[in-house]
C-alpha cells in the first residue's frame, strides 16, 4: 500500500519547469492549448512557431525525447482518422503523388493532426513535470470543487490497486480455461466486473472507516504551502502569452 | 469517443465547457451533504473502477473498437448525482494525466460522456422500471436498454457538437449515420456488460446498487441476464441500429449541405465530378437506385450490415488468437 508517492508518468527532475507551482502550469497549458485551437489551420507558420515553443519547453524541462514520443502515441487513432479526410472531403481536388485528394479535406486533416499533437504535447509536459498531489492541489486552488478534487485524489490513489486487482482476476480466469470467443461468453467478464465493483466499493468503505479512526472530520489536512510568487507566474505565462500573440496575429492576417 | 484538441472549433468547445461546468455543478449540489464526507472514498474507488473498466476494449469494426463508457453503469450503481460526478472526474483525469481527449475539448467530452451518458442512462432506466415488474430479470433488462441508450445519446451529443463546430468537412448526414450506427452496435456490448456487472452486484450486495433502492426487488436465484435475454437484446439492438440509420439519418438533412448549397448557388454543381476513389457506395447512394433517398437508405443499411459482420469476424479472430496458452497467461 505504501511506496513512493509518485507516478509512472513523472520524469523526476529539478528543471525550472519542474519547480513551477502546479496551478501556474495548469493555467499556462490551458492558455496555450486554447490559443492553438483558435488559430486557423491555413496559417502553417503559426503551428511551426507553436511547435518550436513546445520543443523549447521540453528542452528546458530536460525530458527525454523517447519518453515524450511514446506518450504522444496516444493520438495515433485520430491521426489514422485524419488520413481519411482528404478522401472523404468534397470541393476542389488536388493531385498528390497520383492521388486525387480534396483540398479542403487535406486542410482538415492537417488541422486535426497539428492541433491534436500540440495539445497532447503540452499535456505530456505538464504530467511529466508535476507530481499528482501537486496537480490535484493546483486544481483545488483554481476553484475546482473540493469534492471533485478529493474524488480525483482517491481515484488516482487506488487506480493501480483496482487495475492490478482486475489483472489478477483475468489471470485467475485464464488459468481456469476462460478464453471467450463469442459475445454470449462475455457474461463471465461481466461477473468479474461485478466482483471488482464490490471489492472497490468495500475497499472504499474500509478506507473511510480507517480515515475516521485517524480523526478525519470531512476536510483533508492541508499540504505544505506553495507560494506562487509573481516571478513564477511571469515565467509560466510567458509561453501562453507568446502563443496568444501568435494566434491573434494569425487571425488578423 | 475522446475528442482531441482542434477537432471542434474554439467557440463550441468553450460553450460546451460552460454547459459541462453547470451540469457537474448541478450534480454536485443535488448530491448534497452525503457527497461531501461519507461517500468521497467510495466515489473515488468507484471512479477508479470505471476508469479501469473503460480500458476494456472490445472491437466493433475495422479500425474502431468500442470501450465501455460506463455511463449507465455509474448512475445505476451510484445514483445520478454521484454517478455523474464520478464520470466527470474520470474524463477530466483521463485528459490531464493520459492526454486521452484534448484539454480544450474537456467540456465537450465531459458533456458527452459524463452528463449526457449519465442522464440518458438514468432517465431510461427509471422510465423502464416504472412499467416493468420489480424483479431482477426486469432490472437487468432495464439496465441493458439504459446502457444502450446512454451510448447512443452520447454519440448524438458528438454529432450535435460536430454540426456546430466541426471542421472535418464530412457531411453531417454521413457523420450522423456513421456515429449513431456504430454506437448502436457498441451499445449492444455496453448493454450486456452493464447488465452482467449489475447482476453480479445484485447477487452479492444488492444494498449497494443505488438505483435498486427505489424499488422493492423480489429476491431471485437468477442474477445474471439469461442467454435468451442477451440474444433478444442483440437482435433488438441491431434492429434499432437499422431503424436509426434508415429513418433518422436521411431525414436529418433534407437540404443539401453547406458546400453543395454554395456550389448550386454558384452554378457549378454540374461541373463537379464524383470522387474517383470512392467505391460503389459513393455519396452514400447506390448506383442504379432511382430514388435518391431510397438509395441513401439502402447504402446505410448495407454499411451497417457490413460493419456488424466485420465486427463479428474481428471478435472471433482476435479471440481465437488469444487461445494460444503463451498469450493467455501473463507472466508477471
Amino acid at each position: 500500500m505504501s511506496g513512493p508517492h509518485t507516478h509512472a508518468l513523472l520524469v523526476h527532475g529539478h528543471s525550472p519547469v519542474h519547480h513551477l507551482p502546479a496551478r501556474v502550469k495548469l493555467v499556462a497549458m490551458l492558455g496555450f492549448v486554447v490559443a492553438v485551437v483558435i488559430t486557423p489551420a491555413e496559417q502553417v507558420w503559426a503551428f511551426l512557431v507553436y511547435g518550436l515553443l513546445l520543443i523549447a519547453v521540453l528542452v528546458l524541462a530536460e525530458l527525454p525525447p523517447r519518453h515524450v514520443l511514446k506518450r504522444v502515441g496516444i493520438e495515433i487513432p485520430f491521426v489514422l482518422f485524419a488520413l481519411f479526410l482528404p478522401f472523404l472531403g468534397g470541393g476542389r481536388r488536388v493531385d498528390v503523388i497520383g492521388l486525387s485528394l480534396s483540398e479542403a479535406g487535406l486542410w482538415a486533416a492537417w488541422n486535426v493532426v497539428a492541433k491534436g499533437t500540440l495539445g497532447v504535447g503540452s499535456s505530456v509536459i505538464l504530467v511529466s513535470t508535476t507530481e499528482i498531489p501537486h496537480l490535484l492541489r493546483g486544481l483545488g486552488q483554481l476553484r475546482v470543487p473540493a469534492v471533485m478534487v478529493a474524488i480525483a485524489g482517491f481515484m488516482v490513489r487506488y487506480l493501480e490497486v483496482v487495475g492490478s486487482e482486475l489483472s489478477r482476476m483475468r489471470t485467475a480466469m485464464a488459468a481456469r480455461g476462460y478464453a471467450p470467443r463469442w459475445i454470449g461468453e462475455i457474461r463471465a467478464l461481466g461477473a468479474a466486473g461485478g466482483a471488482l465493483f464490490i471489492r472497490s466499493y468495500e475497499r472504499g468503505e474500509r478506507v473511510h472507516q480507517a480515515m475516521l479512526a485517524r480523526g478525519f472530520s470531512g476536510e483533508m489536512p492541508p499540504l505544505r504551502p506553495d507560494p506562487a510568487p509573481p516571478a513564477d507566474w511571469l515565467t509560466g505565462l510567458s509561453v501562453p502569452v507568446a502563443a496568444w500573440f501568435i494566434a491573434i496575429t494569425a487571425l488578423l492576417l | 469517443m475522446h475528442i482531441p484538441d482542434g477537432f471542434i472549433n474554439g467557440v463550441t468547445s468553450l460553450g460546451a465547457g460552460v454547459v459541462a461546468v453547470g451540469g457537474v455543478g448541478a450534480a454536485l449540489r443535488s448530491g448534497g451533504r452525503s457527497l461531501e464526507d461519507r461517500q468521497i472514498p467510495m466515489a473515488g474507488l468507484s471512479a477508479a473502477f470505471i476508469f479501469v473498466l473503460q480500458m476494456l476494449n472490445f472491437p466493433v469494426a475495422a479500425g474502431t473498437s468500442g470501450h465501455l463508457i460506463g455511463g449507465a453503469l455509474a448512475v445505476i450503481l451510484l445514483g445520478p448525482a454521484l454517478g455523474i460526478t464520478a464520470l466527470a472526474v474520470v474524463v477530466v483525469m483521463q485528459a490531464l494525466l493520459f492526454a486521452d481527449g484534448g484539454i480544450s475539448a474537456l467540456g465537450l467530452n465531459v458533456f458527452n460522456m459524463a452528463i449526457l451518458a449519465g442522464l440518458a442512462g438514468w432517465v431510461v432506466f427509471r422510465a423502464l422500471m416504472a412499467v416493468l415488474p420489480k424483479r431482477i430479470p426486469a432490472l437487468l433488462a432495464a439496465s441493458m436498454v439504459a446502457a444502450w441508450a446512454s451510448v447512443v445519446v452520447s454519440s448524438l451529443g458528438f454529432v450535435a457538437q460536430y454540426s456546430l463546430g466541426g471542421r472535418g468537412l464530412v457531411d453531417l448526414d454521413k457523420v450522423l449515420s456513421a456515429m449513431v450506427g456504430v454506437h448502436a452496435l457498441i451499445g449492444i456490448g455496453e448493454g450486456i456488460i452493464t447488465a452482467t456487472v449489475i447482476g453480479a452486484v445484485m447477487a452479492v450486495r444488492p444494498d449497494v446498487v443505488r438505483a435498486a433502492r427505489h424499488y422493492r426487488i423480489a429476491r431471485s436465484k437468477e442474477a445474471a441476464p439469461s442467454r435468451k435475454a442477451m440474444t433478444v437484446f442483440t437482435a433488438v439492438g441491431l434492429a434499432a441500429a437499422l431503424v436509426l440509420v434508415v429513418f433518422v439519418a436521411p431525414l436529418a438533412s433534407p437540404d443539401p449541405d453547406g458546400l453543395e448549397r454554395v456550389a448550386i448557388d454558384a452554378g457549378f454543381i454540374e461541373t463537379a465530378e464524383d470522387s474517383p476513389v470512392a467505391g460503389p457506395l459513393a455519396g452514400y447512394g447506390l448506383e442504379g437506385v432511382a430514388d435518391d433517398r431510397i438509395g441513401t437508405i439502402a447504402a446505410g443499411v448495407i454499411g451497417l450490415v457490413v460493419t456488424f459482420a466485420a465486427g463479428l469476424v474481428l471478435v472471433s479472430t482476435t479471440r481465437r488468437r488469444r487461445r494460444r496458452p503463451s498469450d493467455r497467461v501473463p507472466l508477471h
